[in-house]
């Protein structure tokens, strides 16, 4: 069996990203499940948000294939 | 038994599919400008501009059903993504960020329309294309608004905080602006295009592969043309959610380099 091991690396890596989006999105549910009308508001920051979160996980893919 | 379930015929292994599948080569010709991936987007163009100009001809108070297509697709980027995120001033950047929702809906798509069944997007070369479009766009737009000196000053020293952060703060904000946030808009469509292309050649060849095994392995095999199926699927979710992220994350750029500060 032949392979290389960045992609285990990459794989524990990519937990913390995934527990991150994961809040996020718990945070933004719980928030408009509160208060409806603040979804406009809210929207914008949990994706911003999201995007920061994500953005370790893509480093992460780059370099399990640039390594 | 154990010759029912052993892997393969005669010693022929698997190859499971790698990034190699998405090096197609060229349909005729020998130059890097006639592959696959390069008449998609082409023909995306078409099917965009045939599409809306179909859509958009005779209109009328009582909408046909092409219209009405046409309409809400426009309506959604235009008071969901548009108005909602950049505000009054929205009207200016509708054209941009319809024309990128529906070239990047349309080459995802492409993923999953049978004969074609490759997203271009997963050649990261387009990708990287569409993010510079953006990062000059925002940028411009920033520096428009506010001034060279006042948009790089609100980028480089946030208001309201303590004076010694900044030595933290300052590299971070740069790097964010200039580097992380092209790269990451790019990078993220490009993942998940690739991902996603390479789980459905995943499912379905191995599928294939099973079939032409031994006769315990073929009853396997419709279990994974099924998962493939069903895959296919959730790519077409995937691939919708990835032109409303790039083109919502657009629109955001551009609010946040319009807003008087940070």
């Amino acid at each position: 069996m032949t392979g290389t091991l960045n992609l285990v690396g990459y794989g524990l890596s990519a937990i913390g990203p995934a527990i991150a989006t994961g809040m996020i999105f718990a945070a933004y549910i719980s928030g408009v499940a509160r208060q409806p009308e603040a979804r406009s508001v809210l929207q914008p920051i949990a994706f911003l948000g999201f995007a920061l979160a994500e953005a370790l996980a893509l480093f992460g893919l780059v370099l399990a294939f640039v390594l | 038994m154990g010759s029912l379930f052993r892997l393969s015929g005669e010693g022929e292994g698997f190859v499971p599919p790698s990034s190699n599948d998405f090096e197609l080569p060229p349909v005729f010709g020998d130059n890097a400008f006639t592959t696959k991936p390069i008449f998609l987007v082409f023909l995306s163009v078409i099917v965009v501009s045939v599409f809306f100009l179909l859509a958009s001809r005779k209109a009328a108070v009582v909408p046909s059903k092409l219209q009405f297509a046409g309409e809400s697709i426009y309506g959604f980027v235009r008071n969901d993504l548009a108005r909602d995120i950049i505000g009054h001033e929205f009207m200016r950047f509708v054209p941009y960020l319809f024309t990128l929702f529906t070239f990047v809906l349309t080459n995802n798509i492409f993923g999953i329309v049978p004969l074609l069944q490759f997203p271009a997007m997963s050649r990261v070369s387009f990708p990287y294309v569409l993010a510079i479009f953006t990062f000059v766009v925002f940028h411009y737009v920033g520096i428009r608004k506010q001034g060279l000196g006042k948009y790089l000053k609100d980028i480089m020293f946030m208001p309201g905080v303590p004076k010694p952060v900044y030595i933290l703060l300052t590299p971070i904000e740069l790097a964010t602006f200039f580097l992380v946030r092209p790269l990451t808009l790019s990078l993220r469509l490009f993942a998940n295009m690739f991902a996603g292309h390479l789980l459905l050649l995943v499912f379905i060849l191995g599928g294939d592969h099973l079939f032409k095994g031994v006769l315990g392995l073929k009853l396997l095999s419709p279990f994974a043309f099924a998962f493939g199926i069903g895959l296919t699927f959730f790519e077409f979710m995937v691939q919708c959610l990835q032109a409303y992220i790039f083109t919502l994350l657009t629109a955001l750029y551009i609010a946040g380099a319009l807003a008087d500060e940070h």
